[in-house]
């Protein structure tokens, strides 16, 4: 889901960069205000675990390769603010060093997973746990669906982004200038190997750390409870 | 022990694992991420290169990219995945820098 540079036009990465700044301004003055000492070295925890998660590609035998993304799980850990800062710095550093994204795309790539993908895994995960105990089982169910709806959202996002390109940029042959595949192709590819394959794997990931936290440490999960926009 | 620290050593793990996200796709015969293909490869799947993405596509040269060492290409699975586990450890290791960076950034300034 990370968006190269080139598959973008100017107007849509450069939109999406306009889009990110507000939201990313937020995110600094919610988490200014929230945001307690402690939770710091989670909220490293989480971006460590959004970057090397996202490493693991997983094959479609024959197909294109996916990942899970790490950003649901870190938005029911910190709340939805801190958990954009988290993915952003993961995000940028996938970019800036290893290529993955691009610079152009940096804007786009943070509105679909560190934005759209981590405030709808976290209003699913507290509408499904509504006010369950944080040890029970509901709650490990809300963040598996959480995982796999939210990451269907950002992947359905980045296919309208890529599909409207060939709407936006023709050259005077017909080609295009940009991504050349429209929303009848970028749509039913991205989601359908996302509602197929990659959402169950950030389910799976999302539900599994959430468990092994309300064994090991069920405060880290409560600590949320009171960060409120 | 501390959460944290538990939390860090599965990061570490996952760290010593990343290899498998090179190795699977390749033992499955699983190809680039869809809309994640390099620019050449759209010769084969509409027979031309969009110029705007050709252009654009070589904008930024990332010092590791695609998390392999250049020149590294001939050293096969093994090598590649040694740089990918190197590349999961610098990544890990910046992406946290930072984090804890901007968190202090923002706590000082009240």
């Amino acid at each position: 889901m990370h968006i190269p540079d080139g598959y973008l036009g100017p107007a849509t990465s450069g939109v999406m960069y306009v889009v990110m700044l507000p939201i990313w301004a937020v995110a600094s003055r919610v988490a200014k205000k929230t945001l307690k000492a402690k939770q710091v070295p989670l909220l490293a925890i989480a971006a460590a675990f959004s970057f090397v998660v996202m490493m693991f590609n997983v094959p479609i035998p024959g197909g294109t390769t996916g990942h899970a993304t790490g950003a649901a799980l870190a938005a029911i850990l910190l709340g939805p603010w801190a958990a954009c800062i988290a993915v952003t710095v993961a995000l940028v550093v996938q970019a800036l060093l290893f290529g993955d994204g691009g610079i152009t795309a940096i804007g786009a790539n943070c509105f679909n997973m560190a934005f759209i993908e981590v405030f709808a895994g976290y209003y699913l995960y507290k509408l499904i746990s509504g006010s369950s105990s944080v040890t029970s089982f509901r709650r490990v169910i809300a963040a598996g669906i959480a995982g796999y709806v939210a990451i269907n959202i950002a992947a359905l996002s980045a296919a309208i982004m890529f599909g409207i390109q060939p709407l936006l940029y023709k050259t005077a042959s017909g080609h295009s200038l940009y991504c050349p595949y429209g929303l009848n192709v970028a749509i039913p590819a991205m989601l359908g190997e996302h509602m197929l394959i990659f959402g169950w794997v950030e389910a799976l990931i999302t539900a599994l750390v959430i468990k092994y936290l309300q064994k090991q440490d069920p405060s880290l999960l409560e600590a949320q409870e009171e960060v409120s926009i | 022990m501390k959460t944290t620290v538990k939390l860090w050593i599965g990061i570490g793990v996952l760290a010593l694992l990343s290899p498998l996200g090179l190795i699977l796709p390749e033992h499955f015969k699983a190809g680039d991420a869809w809309g994640e293909w390099g620019a050449d490869t759209f010769k084969e799947l509409v027979g031309y290169i969009p110029q705007g993405l050709e252009k654009l596509s070589s904008l930024w040269s990332a010092p590791i990219p695609d998390y392999a060492f250049k020149g590294w290409e001939e050293k096969g699975l093994a090598g590649l995945s040694f740089a990918y586990i190197t590349s999961a450890v610098i990544g890990i290791f910046v992406t946290a820098c930072l984090v804890i960076l901007i968190a202090k950034f923002l706590s000082k300034k009240d």
